[in-house]
């Protein structure tokens, strides 16, 4: 009788598995040598031949898709051309990779690439689509009327020396600023509730605030359509689109503020009614500040999302081509609904206009993330500089004051 | 020196209750917190009840025929949303054809390969991408993709044409293949990776320590070990996430509306120009709808709201139950 009899029972089952590799790691045996340092073993090193087989095999299929795809084949065209390129090339390095290792870490190899080259481009993509948006904008915004002129005198066919889109850009500024106070206070408050209260409602509330956020955003217009302009009778304007944005950024900003409020340690809360604070004067002198730095980060965030909507916006601005300050009377455009409008005209100056907007609102969302990204640097409750300067500063005067 | 212990009977060792009282201030807190929780509640209730009243009456008019016409003409009462609703899940489709493969791709890199730095770098762009305006998608996919696309899909319908879907019947020339619910979807499609990579990339990166290391020590591979540790732990959050992301791609309207020439008959032959969704619909058509016409457009949203509820309800259902949704939810 062998006990565990795994091990006489021939080869252990899980060896025979096709992702498993059995000893590929060489590693010549050394005589003991005191004098060399430790070193530590890296899994997954770079080699000369990694580096070189990978190299091989891009060129290789670079030869061979280019005398098939561009001289034997009756095929023509970039995208075409770099498709068949990938696919060789990855036929290339598993041959490649055959020659010298283990199949199962020719596998493992491979999907490395693969999963990498996913990544790339989806990184290329981004950067490609906010160039791309930056470089057809360009001929617009050059013009410095783009930003001083609305377009109540300028048609279709007039050079881009006329005519712009500053009544769109404060269309989007008042809206998102009246859009962002409706947002905080509810948003915040709906969070304190889901954290702070909890129970069996806060989980109803969750799921809620979930599954509006899922909701498309075309249906938050035709929401504030039929309850604020159909039923109250107030007319399309800067105020409905405002209410519409809310519908939007009020769940993504609310569960954005739950989680940050949710890391405030609940030792911090504890010794707050342990001093015999009441709930309110927790929140408001110790959980809000603790979470201050997230919780700005997410209404950024929130805003960011909110000035690009364009279908909720559209069914409740209204459109017009001459500035309106006013938000509460008559159409206001804002920022994507003059993108909208412009981009459909035939003529190829007011498709450069829509660029230029299209610009404009990359550079906002850009800006505004990048606040989000420096203000969201630190967890909660990590202090900033200036606020230890100050603590540091009360307690050597505290010091001072009983000698 | 000793200390007496007495034996306290079990039925005197009751817990004491604490009572605290409430302050005045904090009776105001609670209930205007209450009142903010129940608000998002009343939003939602409004949103379902508005859309189906005002829906009542193109309802009336078009009967149980709104499920079944393909027409969107509203002189003659002959509207439905037969021809819009089943183009519409076509695109979406197609958007899933293209996110998935390159979500779950970024999400295992993001999560299994990436070194630090590279890792954070990716989340954030990850978030930048679903901070995009969705116009600004429209504009990149209208200007720049559309062009430089036709070429392949020509391609396929010459040579994979008799392939129904890929057939196209309307003339060989490239406005027969402009503006097609492909193009539609391949946009649409780059505008829900976002969402379906963050949500597999929590997925992912939560597989127990222990059993990722228990793979090694069997002596698997980094791709064998994700093969058999990291995607069936992850595999109940990714397929709700990829329901999230059809959700999403369901409801995207204006790239939807930029792209595509609207057509009311269903759009099986996604390579040709043609193709239509409910939200397009409605973006497209409410500025000339008034009346009925509204209300129709309203019913066709009220259809579009249930189904992304419904979509989202399984979702949430399938990662509640899933092992790695079970941890975390």
């Amino acid at each position: 009788m062998h006990w565990p009899p795994s091990l006489s029972a021939g080869p252990d089952p899980a060896r025979r598995r096709d992702d498993v590799v059995t000893a590929t790691v060489e590693r010549p045996i050394e005589e003991a040598a005191p004098d060399v340092p430790e070193q530590k073993l890296r899994l997954n090193p770079i080699t000369k031949d990694g580096v070189a087989s990978i190299i091989g095999a891009a060129l290789g299929a670079l030869g061979l898709v280019w005398v098939l795809y561009e001289r034997i084949l009756p095929t023509s065209g970039a995208f075409g051309f770099w498709l068949c390129w990938y696919a060789v090339f990855l036929a290339c390095y598993y041959a490649i990779g055959r020659m010298q290792w283990d199949a199962r870490l020719v596998t493992d190899r491979l999907v490395a690439i693969a999963l990498s080259t996913a990544a790339l481009l989806v990184v290329a993509f981004v950067v490609h689509e906010i160039s791309y948006t930056l470089y057809r904008g360009e001929k617009a915004i050059e013009h410095s009327n783009f930003f001083t002129q609305n377009m109540s005198l300028t048609g279709p066919l007039d050079p881009l020396t006329s005519g712009g889109a500053l009544h769109a850009m404060v269309g989007s500024l008042e809206q998102l600023a009246l859009a962002t106070a409706f947002t905080v206070p509810l948003a915040v408050l709906t969070a304190l509730f889901m954290s702070e209260i909890g129970g069996a409602w806060a989980r109803v509330v969750r799921t809620v605030v979930d599954a509006m956020s899922a909701m498309p955003s075309v249906l938050a217009g035709l929401f504030i359509l039929a309850t604020v302009i159909l039923s109250l009778g107030v007319g399309k304007s800067g105020f409905a689109a405002s209410l519409a944005m809310t519908v939007m950024m009020l769940p993504i900003v609310t569960r954005a503020a739950e989680v940050v409020i949710r890391l405030v340690p609940g030792t911090l809360r504890e010794a707050s009614f342990a001093l015999g604070a009441s709930q309110w004067r927790t929140m408001w002198t110790v959980v809000l500040p603790t979470a201050k730095s997230g919780l700005t980060t997410a209404i950024v965030l929130g805003m960011a999302r909110g000035i690009g909507e364009t279908s909720p916006v559209l069914l409740t601005a209204g459109f017009t081509k001459e500035m309106n300050l006013n938000p509460f009377s008559g159409p206001q455009i804002n920022m994507p609904l003059y993108i909208w409008n412009y981009v459909r005209f035939p003529q190829p100056n007011m498709v450069a206009r829509a660029f230029g907007i299209g610009l404009t609102l990359v550079v906002v969302v850009l800006v505004l993330f990048i606040t989000a990204r420096i203000l969201g640097g630190r967890p909660a409750g990590e202090l900033t500089r200036r606020q230890r300067r100050r603590i540091s500063r009360d307690a050597r005067q505290s010091e001072r004051v009983p000698a | 020196m000793s200390v007496e212990a007495t034996p306290v009977a079990p039925a005197q060792d009751r817990p004491r209750r604490i009572k605290s009282a409430t302050t005045g201030g904090d009776k105001v807190f609670r209930g205007i917190l209450r009142a903010a929780g129940a608000s998002a509640l009343v939003i939602m209730l409004l949103i379902a009840v508005f859309l189906a009243v005002r829906s009542a009456d193109g309802l009336k008019h078009a009967g149980w025929s709104f499920l079944t016409r393909r027409e969107w003409v509203i002189a003659n009462a002959d509207f439905g949303i037969a021809a819009v609703l089943p183009s519409g899940i076509i695109i979406a489709l197609v958007a899933l054809l293209v996110a998935v493969p390159f979500s779950l791709a970024t999400a295992l890199f993001i999560s299994e390969y990436a070194p630090e730095s590279v890792r954070r770098f990716l989340i954030t762009l990850i978030d930048l991408m679903a901070a995009i305006p969705s116009i600004v998608y429209g504009l990149w996919g209208l200007f720049f993709m559309q062009p430089r696309i036709i070429g392949i899909t020509r391609w396929i319908a010459n040579h994979l044409g008799f392939i129904p879907i890929f057939k196209v019947s309307i003339g060989d020339n490239p406005s027969a293949y402009t503006s097609s619910t492909l193009i539609a979807g391949v946009v649409v499609g780059l505008m829900i990776i976002p969402i379906i990579t963050s949500l597999a990339r929590e997925v992912y990166s939560q597989a127990p320590q222990g059993e990722r290391e228990g793979a090694y020590a069997l002596g698997s591979t980094r791709w064998g070990m994700i093969r058999s540790v990291v995607i069936p732990y992850g595999k109940g959050g990714v397929i709700g996430a990829v329901m999230l992301g059809f959700g999403r791609a369901m409801g995207e309207t204006i790239t939807v509306a930029m792209i595509i020439s609207p057509i009311y008959t269903v759009a099986w032959h996604v390579l040709q120009s043609g193709g239509n969704s409910i939200s397009a619909l409605i973006a497209i058509k409410y500025a000339d709808s008034s009346g009925l016409g509204l209300s129709a457009l309203m019913a066709a949203g009220f259809v579009l709201f249930l189904i992304t509820l419904i979509v989202n309800a399984l979702a949430a259902v399938i990662i509640g139950r899933s092992r790695s949704g079970a941890q975390t939810g």
